[in-house]
């Protein structure tokens, strides 16, 4: 082994200490406390209790997909208009999405409680105009608003970037062999953007199935994911604290992540070979 | 009047950025010509091509297919391909998809589409790649691809833009056969963007030297080469000395100090001319029997010849031949009548044909900076 080998193992010691600290010593007391009761005896009784929480991991899902949905439909054509701007304005707009993220994501949380609730912002200015109140706030549109938001740059940007890495002179290859703008759309941009979709979908899908803050300020309560019954079991705001059907769940909620990323990857790969034909 | 041209620009003037690119540009493009847009980067070829493309608009000008005008008229509206500079091949699509792109727009039937692309590929020698991952292809190969990519729309015309640059020499030679090959098999129009002037002299039927906007020459390639109307064509189109001279009479020049027959006519008594002599034209012959002499200042082995760099009073002339000569040593020069070529004096005068600050290096530093020109170009 060479010296260049030895400093470059030194170099990442820092992070790997940092990662087996912080990573894999919570997981493995995750999966510890998931398989054993509270006597610290071995036990499936957790992860058959899992069943009774069907319901709100269907209705985790539901939301997380359906503010996905969303942010797709939003984040591509606000990433397609940027990266059409000129190389300076591009970097100003980016920015402008980004400046959100650099404040903290509970008072951004916060702020839409204000603004969403009974006496919030809205409603005062519904009724300033003759309108009559409405509730928002405690709804799941309101938990999907508040996903949305907050997790729209994380779908802009990397749509946006694979965008602008398309070589204007293939949009022009493609004009050049007759394609209009809606085929230069569709045969061109959308299958060559799709690593970008791909990674945007798991950057606000992944935080959004698991989110709880959002659902517990947005929803009141009212609506339940599974994010907000992990975090009663482990801290006990409404009932008794129980870290193991807690360590349960989260590892099923692991799994279910898992999962969904490594199809997404999958997916990814397969056009990046250049399977052809997909959109033809 | 009906045209019998294929394509016409007429006075076409373009500015981008507050430059002028093109200044009152004509050019009449025959039907099957193979017609070559040659000059430095900068000189607005890459413009005149955009504007037949339909990729950018002139300022001020007709462009005309046929009895047509098509200004305006957008670019998958126009029966002209292009094969763009870095291929622009779809990365998502594999070789066939590729070639089949521009039949699937026009809503083929798969039969047809599948035929077309098989003919295609066997155009450029890539049968067997249909499956191939464009990214996985050489530099070659993709060219090929997407050369099947244009002609698999059948058009009338083919717009190339410097499809050979990021070649190597070898294949790039190749390359030029198997164009000029397939516009003949195919009987369609090429017009030929390069600044290679080999390339557009062994490939043209016809050459169009362009620098500063402004044509400045039309001809066969023949004609370019031997009847060059300026110092910059005679500069660009391969090595000349261009001495600055006076016609005496017809048929009588005089430069470098002597008067020498030539073959040139029709210019004024005592006309400023500047006289062109390629290298491969002077003859070195033993100092009592030339006209002029000179010591020779550097020597350089070329394979076919040797490139000598000879000083006669001050001018430094550049002589080809099989014969090596000494550093230092006194030879003497002897120039036919037919290798004279007088031209009248123009803007470019003065400018060009003394070797006397010439050396690969310097050679070699300018041609990197066309290459730098025509990225930042774009």
């Amino acid at each position: 082994m060479n010296s260049g080998g030895v400093g470059k193992r030194l170099t990442i010691a820092p992070y790997t200490l940092w990662m087996s600290v912080f990573v894999v010593v919570p997981i493995a007391l995750v999966i510890y406390y998931a398989f054993t009761d509270g006597h610290g005896r071995l036990t499936l009784e957790n992860m058959k209790s899992i069943a009774d929480y069907g319901k709100t991991f269907f209705m985790s899902i539901k939301l997380a997909l359906f503010s996905t949905a969303i942010c797709l439909l939003a984040a591509y054509p606000v990433a397609y208009g940027i990266s059409r701007f000129e190389a300076r304005r591009q970097q100003t707009t980016i920015m402008l999405v980004m400046l959100p993220m650099w404040m903290n994501f509970l008072i951004r949380t916060y702020a839409w409680m204000t603004i969403l609730e009974g006496n919030g912002l809205i409603n005062r200015l519904v009724r300033a105009f003759g309108g009559e109140g409405f509730s928002i706030i405690n709804t799941n549109g309101a938990v999907v608003l508040g996903m949305v938001y907050n997790f729209l740059p994380y779908m802009i940007l990397p749509i946006y970037t694979v965008l602008t890495k398309i070589d204007k002179s293939t949009i022009e290859a493609a004009q050049d062999l007759g394609a209009n703008k809606a085929s230069i759309f569709r045969r061109v941009l959308l299958p060559m953007s799709v690593p970008g979709i791909i990674s945007g979908i798991t950057m606000v899908f992944v935080p959004a199935v698991s989110t709880f803050v959002i659902s517990k300020l947005l929803g009141g309560g009212k609506t339940f994911l599974i994010g907000d019954i992990i975090e009663n079991y482990f801290l006990g705001n409404t009932g008794s604290v129980d870290y193991n059907i807690g360590a349960a769940l989260s590892l099923v909620l692991m799994a279910l992540i898992l999962i969904s990323t490594t199809v997404m990857n999958h997916f990814d790969k397969d056009m990046g070979e250049g399977g052809g034909g997909i959109v033809g | 009047m009906t045209s019998n041209h294929l394509i016409s620009l007429k006075d076409i003037s373009v500015s981008l950025g507050g430059e002028q690119i093109l200044s009152n540009l004509n050019l009449y493009i025959n039907d099957k010509e193979f017609i070559t847009l040659l000059g430095p980067s900068g000189c607005g070829k890459t413009t005149t091509l955009r504007i037949i493309g339909g990729f950018l608009e002139p300022d001020k000008g007709d462009v005309m297919f046929g009895d047509k005008r098509v200004n305006g008229v957008p670019p998958h509206k126009r029966r002209v391909n292009t094969i763009f500079q870095r291929y622009a091949l779809f990365p998502h699509l594999n070789v066939f998809e590729n070639i089949a792109f521009g039949l699937r727009i026009r809503k083929l039937p798969e039969q047809e589409i599948r035929q077309t692309v098989e003919e295609m590929l066997g155009l450029v020698n890539l049968a067997g790649f249909e499956k191939r991952n464009v990214n996985s292809l050489s530099g070659g190969q993709q060219q090929r691809v997407a050369i099947a990519r244009a002609l698999a729309v059948k058009p009338k015309v083919l717009l190339l833009d410097e499809p050979l640059g990021a070649l190597d020499l070898k294949l790039r030679r190749d390359m030029q056969v198997e164009l000029k090959n397939i516009q003949q098999s195919l009987e369609i129009t090429f017009i030929y963007v390069t600044h290679d002037q080999e390339e557009a002299l062994s490939m043209s039927d016809t050459v169009v030297v362009m620098d500063g906007g402004i044509i400045q020459q039309i001809g066969t390639p023949l004609d370019i080469y031997n009847e060059p109307q300026n110092a910059f064509v005679a500069d660009f189109i391969g090595e000349s000395n261009i001495i600055d001279g006076i016609m005496v009479k017809d048929l009588c020049a005089e430069f470098a100090g002597c008067r020498f027959k030539c073959l040139d006519k029709g210019f004024a008594k005592g006309e400023p001319v500047d006289v062109v002599i390629r290298p491969e034209d002077v003859d070195v012959v033993p100092v009592e029997k030339s006209m002029l002499s000179g010591v020779v200042t550097s020597v350089t082995f070329k394979g076919v010849h040797f490139e000598i760099i000879v000083d006669v009073n001050g001018f430094k002339w550049m002589v080809q031949t099989t014969d090596f000569e000494e550093v230092g040593s006194v030879i003497g020069l002897y120039i036919e009548p037919d290798a004279i070529h007088t031209m009248k004096k123009s803007a470019y005068s003065g400018l060009y044909g003394d070797y006397s600050s010439f050396s690969d290096e310097i050679d070699l530093l300018s041609d990197v900076s066309y290459e730098e020109e025509s990225v930042s170009d774009e």
